[in-house]
Formats: structure tokens, C-alpha cells, sequence
């Protein structure tokens, strides 16, 4: 008898506790509070355009991600300290990735002007605990973005470095510039071409008119267009951009007009394949194989599209030229083409060609712009080793600065 | 004033967009956007201009029996199919939803056409990669070391090969020593020019000192 009490008592005791996973019914002990967030501080997000506040605060201590317990946090905006609050958004758990004691979220829906006080609810075990912040905070927006002072800083340089020798080079200065053999070949490969009765090619890449090497690629059209014409030779313009095709028309139309043969100029010279990257490739590649052009140029903006095109043009045995400011294609250009233009000779080619002043000038001032890089790596190269200051962050442009 | 009304317009317009680059208070934010904008409408209007001479250029060919008519006559009829399909014979708006006959065409004809022109990079990587590598001049053979060192190192075997020799000999930290120091180094001074030229050359375009973009000298 004695022995069957002590083992009902022992299975009630095991039935009782906390440690079967059942709450005792009437224990009368409350769940464990979730501690809350501190530190809350709003304030007016910077650099934007306004109608955004960023708050940011200390995470709960209970805010542990490997546990699993921790709710996140309900951020509630108000007009007064003591309320009343509404939710504006919810965020999860955990910090910033710089900082992760902190968190940090934007309300990207406020009203310029009109002061708010913000709420941070924390949430774990089925409770919430609140903190407000002590200062209110009022969007605006700004006139200038100060994440970007060095990149301000850098343009206005280039671009008093360019503007000073284009005003040199308009007051009668002689300036120099090294030989670049891939538009030196321009003339032999149109030779070549008018030599062997066959045609040329010129494919002015892929991107559109807002490209800035399609601009480049069809300056060097026109130096193209005018020796063709003056030798008679045939050229041919297959385009994917439609754009491309009536600005690659007028130069065209315009080189054959200063080369005097401006009945020679046809509107068919000029045509369109189409839009799709692959499509227009395997419309070159075709045309190449058929017509066997003597000279095939590719100025311009180009993709994975580049070697397929330089490729079946050497099969055939054409001379080819190409510039692209494409730094991951520029090597299957060196590889399949005769001659390459890397990179920046792609946007030197207009003054080297016509040699005017103007534009000389402005390819002097770029390498006062290369000097002052020179000088910055060297000079930041003893800096960062001597460990005196990290002199990279002078050049990083931030998220906000895009 | 053909030219010089479109160089007034570039030049507007380029400074206009430095500017809203520093400035994200309104109205310059949003105006990046609005251009973008502006630009895709008279892409997308352009279009038309595209397609037509397509037609155009490949209908002469066809009427003249020139020696490649066929493929012209492909072009035309590829064309108007899809056109056609894609218009009266997909559900109207709804035309780009699976299992219309647009989309099949899409998926089952244009998509596997571009794949095999993307598949056929593959040889001629090989066929450039062999010319390229042929180690006739002292850059040459540099090439092909660095290339040799590279491939055996992106495969398996060069670390079995190499597996005994100190860890920073390792094929595969070989490769990664020359594709992040030297091969980066040498992209970043490419870059670095390319970043100035597209400066400079944008300058020229805002000055109105570049103008061989719409048929100037």
C-alpha cells in the first residue's frame, strides 16, 4: 500500500512538471517577458528625395536568430510620444550588416515637414514589448547628395583638365598624340577591299544610340564611309537597332557628300537584321559567308555575340578590325581580328582621324586624368601599407550614390 | 539647324542629367527616370522603322531574283508568321501566356535557335583559343602558360597532380592567384581608360565639339 502512494505520487509529479511540455494548468506564473528594444532614434534619411525617415535601435537581447523564438519587431509611427501609434511596417529579427547590435529600417511614407515619434514593438513568446523614441523626426529632402563629394570632385577636374587643353589646342598648340595601328590600317583595309572588288563591312555592335561606344563606333563610320567612297568601294551597314539605322544613314550619307560622290550613296547601304543579340549574329555570320567581304570593322558595343562574328569572319579570310570598350570581350577580338582598338582608343579614333584641335585637346586633358589615377595609386599604395589611413575609402561611392 | 537643333538637345539634356546625378531633391530625383522613359517610348517607336526596312530590303531582294532571294523569302515569311500568330492567334493581350501558339513558336522555335548560335561560342573558343596560344612570340608562350595553368587549375586533376607540393602551390590557387592579381590588375587599367574616354568623349558630345554622330565632320 505504501509503496503503490509513493508511486502515484511520483507519476503526478512528473505529470505536474514543466518538464513534460505541458504548462501546469494553474501555476500562476506569466510567461517570460520579451525584453525590449533601446537606443530608438529617428531621423530624417539622408541624401534622398524626402518622404523617408530612417529609424534605428538597439536589438532586444532576446533578438537571438539560432533560438527561433524571437517574432521581430512592428514599427508604429505616431504624432506624440504617447500615441496613438500606427503600424507603418514589420520587420524580422536580427542586425545590420556593419553594425549587428543595430538594426535599421526606412518608413518610406512620411509627409515632409510633419514630426513623428516611432514605436519599435518587440516580439517573442506571444508578448511585445514597446520603446518610443524621445526625439521626433521630420522628413525632408536634399539638395545635394554628400555621399558623392568625390565623385563631384573628380569631374569637375576631368573636366577643367579637358576644357583647358581644348582652349589650348584652339589657340594654335601643337599637340601630340602616339600612332594607333588599328586606324591606321582603315585606309590599307578599304585598299584592300576596292583592290579585291569586294565589299566592306562595317557592324557597329548591338546597343543602341545611348550607348556611348555606338557614338564612338559611328564616328569611325564616317572616316570609314569617306575612304570607301573616294576609293568606290561597296559598304555595307547591317544594324540590329533601328535608331542605329538612321543616325548610321545620315553619316554615311553625309562622309559620301565630303567625299564628293554623293550619287553614289544608297539608303540600302544601311540596313536592319534585328533586335536579338543571337539573330543578328546569325544574320552577319550568313551575309559574311555568302559575300565574302574583303574588310569587316566591329566598332561599337558587343557581347557574348563577339567572337562568333570575329571568328567566321576570319574563316573567310577577311582583314577585320575592331574597338570595343567591352573589357571582358576585348581578348576574343585580339584573338580573331587583325587589329584591335582596347578600349579607350575606341573614343580616341574621332580626334585621331580628324585631327581637329578641338577634339586633340580634349584627349590631352584625359591624360591629365590618367596622371592624377597614376599618382593616387602610388600615393595610396604607401598609405594603405603604412596602415596611417585607409586612403581606398576616398574613392568608394556609396549605395546611395548608386 | 539640322544639327544644330539635335546639339542643342544633347547638350540640354546631358548637362541636365549630371546634374540630377548630385541633386536627389525633386524635380531632378526622378529625372533620370523620366528620361529613361522618354528614350524607351522612341525605341519602341523606332521599331517600326526597323521592321520595315527589313521588309523593305529583303522584298527588293525577292523581286529582283538577287542571288540570295531565298533567304529573303525566309526572313519575310518567319516574319509574318510570327507577327500574325502573335497577333490574331494568341488570345489578343494575353499572347505571351503559356501554351499559346506565339508562346510555343517562342519556346519551341526562336529559343532553341538562339541557344544553338550561343552553343556554337563553344568552338569557336577552341578554334581562337588555338591560334592565340600558339607560342611564337615571348607574350605568346606567356599566354600559354597562364592559360595551361589556368584550365588545369579549374578541373580536379590539377590539384591531384599538384597535391603534394605546398598549398599555395596548388593548381587550382595557382589559377586563382593569376585570374584575381594579374589578370584584374591588367582589367582595372583597361577600365580605368575606358572610364576617362567615356568622360571625355560625353563632353565632347554636351560641348557640341563631337558632331560626326550626326554626319559632321
Amino acid at each position: 500500500m505504501k509503496h503503490s502512494r509513493l508511486s502515484f505520487i511520483l507519476i503526478s509529479i512528473l505529470f505536474l512538471s514543466p518538464l513534460s511540455g505541458q504548462p501546469p494548468p494553474d501555476s500562476g506564473n506569466p510567461p517570460p517577458l520579451v525584453r525590449p528594444a533601446e537606443e530608438i532614434r529617428a531621423f530624417d534619411t539622408p541624401n534622398d528625395a524626402g518622404n523617408s525617415i530612417t529609424i534605428t535601435w538597439k536589438r532586444s537581447p532576446d533578438d537571438i536568430a539560432d533560438q527561433g523564438r524571437f517574432d521581430g519587431y512592428d514599427i508604429l509611427r505616431g504624432r506624440s510620444p504617447d500615441g496613438p501609434f500606427e503600424l507603418v511596417l514589420s520587420v524580422p529579427g536580427g542586425g545590420n550588416e556593419n553594425n549587428p547590435l543595430y538594426k535599421t529600417c526606412l518608413d518610406n511614407n512620411t509627409e515632409d515637414g510633419t514630426e513623428y515619434y516611432y514605436a519599435v514593438d518587440a516580439k517573442a513568446f506571444g508578448t511585445t514589448t514597446r520603446a518610443v523614441s524621445r526625439m521626433p523626426a521630420k522628413s525632408s529632402q536634399q539638395w545635394f547628395n554628400t555621399d558623392l563629394v568625390n565623385m563631384l570632385i573628380a569631374v569637375i577636374f576631368l573636366s577643367a583638365a579637358i576644357l583647358y587643353y581644348i582652349a589650348g589646342a584652339k589657340s594654335g598648340k601643337k599637340l601630340y598624340i602616339r600612332k594607333i595601328a588599328g586606324l591606321e590600317a582603315v585606309d590599307e583595309a578599304v585598299g584592300r577591299a576596292t583592290e579585291m572588288g569586294r565589299k566592306i563591312f562595317f557592324v557597329p555592335g548591338t546597343q543602341d544610340m545611348d550607348n556611348v561606344q555606338t557614338i564612338a563606333g559611328l564616328t569611325i563610320l564616317g572616316r570609314v564611309a569617306k575612304v570607301a567612297a573616294e576609293y568606290e568601294a561597296k559598304i555595307d551597314v547591317p544594324v540590329s537597332r533601328s535608331l542605329v539605322m538612321v543616325t548610321a544613314r545620315e553619316v554615311v550619307k553625309e562622309a559620301y557628300y565630303n567625299a564628293g560622290r554623293p550619287d553614289s550613296y544608297s539608303d540600302d547601304m544601311v540596313y536592319y537584321l534585328t533586335d536579338d543579340q543571337f539573330g543578328y549574329a546569325a544574320g552577319i555570320d550568313g551575309l559574311v559567308v555568302r559575300q565574302k567581304p574583303a574588310t569587316i570593322f566591329y566598332q561599337g558595343a558587343f557581347y557574348a555575340e563577339s567572337l562568333i562574328l570575329a571568328e567566321t569572319g576570319n574563316s573567310i579570310g577577311a582583314i577585320q578590325i575592331a574597338g570595343t570598350a567591352m573589357a571582358s570581350q576585348l581578348p576574343f577580338f585580339v584573338a580573331a581580328c587583325d587589329y584591335t582598338l582596347i578600349g579607350e582608343e575606341l573614343f580616341a579614333a574621332s580626334a585621331y582621324l580628324s585631327h581637329e584641335p578641338k577634339l586633340l585637346g580634349s584627349l590631352k586633358g584625359q591624360d591629365l586624368g590618367k596622371l592624377a589615377i597614376i599618382l593616387a595609386l602610388v600615393v595610396g599604395l604607401i598609405i594603405q601599407l603604412s596602415g596611417a589611413y585607409d586612403f581606398a575609402s576616398i574613392f568608394s561611392v556609396s549605395a546611395g550614390g548608386e | 539647324m539640322k544639327r544644330e537643333i539635335p546639339m542643342i538637345i544633347a547638350g540640354t539634356v546631358g548637362i541636365v542629367l549630371i546634374i540630377q546625378y548630385f541633386i536627389p531633391a525633386e524635380p531632378f530625383g526622378t529625372l533620370n527616370d523620366v528620361f529613361s522613359d522618354w528614350f524607351s517610348i522612341i525605341q519602341a517607336s523606332a521599331i517600326w522603322l526597323g521592321a520595315l526596312n527589313l521588309i523593305k530590303v529583303s522584298g527588293d531582294k525577292i523581286y529582283r531574283r538577287h542571288k540570295d532571294w531565298p533567304y529573303a523569302a525566309i526572313i519575310i515569311v518567319s516574319f509574318l508568321v510570327m507577327v500574325i500568330i502573335g497577333f490574331f492567334f494568341s488570345g489578343g493581350r494575353r499572347f505571351l501566356d503559356p501554351g499559346t501558339p506565339f508562346s510555343q513558336m517562342y519556346d519551341y522555335v526562336y529559343s532553341p535557335l538562339t541557344a544553338m548560335m550561343f552553343a556554337l561560342l563553344a568552338f569557336f573558343v577552341a578554334s581562337a583559343s588555338y591560334r592565340a596560344f600558339r607560342a611564337r612570340t615571348r607574350e605568346a608562350t606567356v599566354l600559354l602558360l597562364a592559360a595551361f595553368f589556368v584550365m588545369l587549375g579549374r578541373v580536379p586533376l590539377g590539384d591531384m597532380l599538384t597535391g603534394w607540393l605546398p598549398r599555395w602551390l596548388h593548381m587550382s590557387e595557382v589559377a586563382s592567384w593569376i585570374m584575381n592579381i594579374p589578370n584584374i590588375a591588367g582589367q582595372r587599367a583597361i577600365m580605368i581608360g575606358i572610364a576617362l574616354g567615356t568622360v571625355s568623349t560625353s563632353l565632347r558630345l554636351i560641348l557640341g565639339i563631337e558632331r560626326s554622330y550626326l554626319g559632321g565632320e
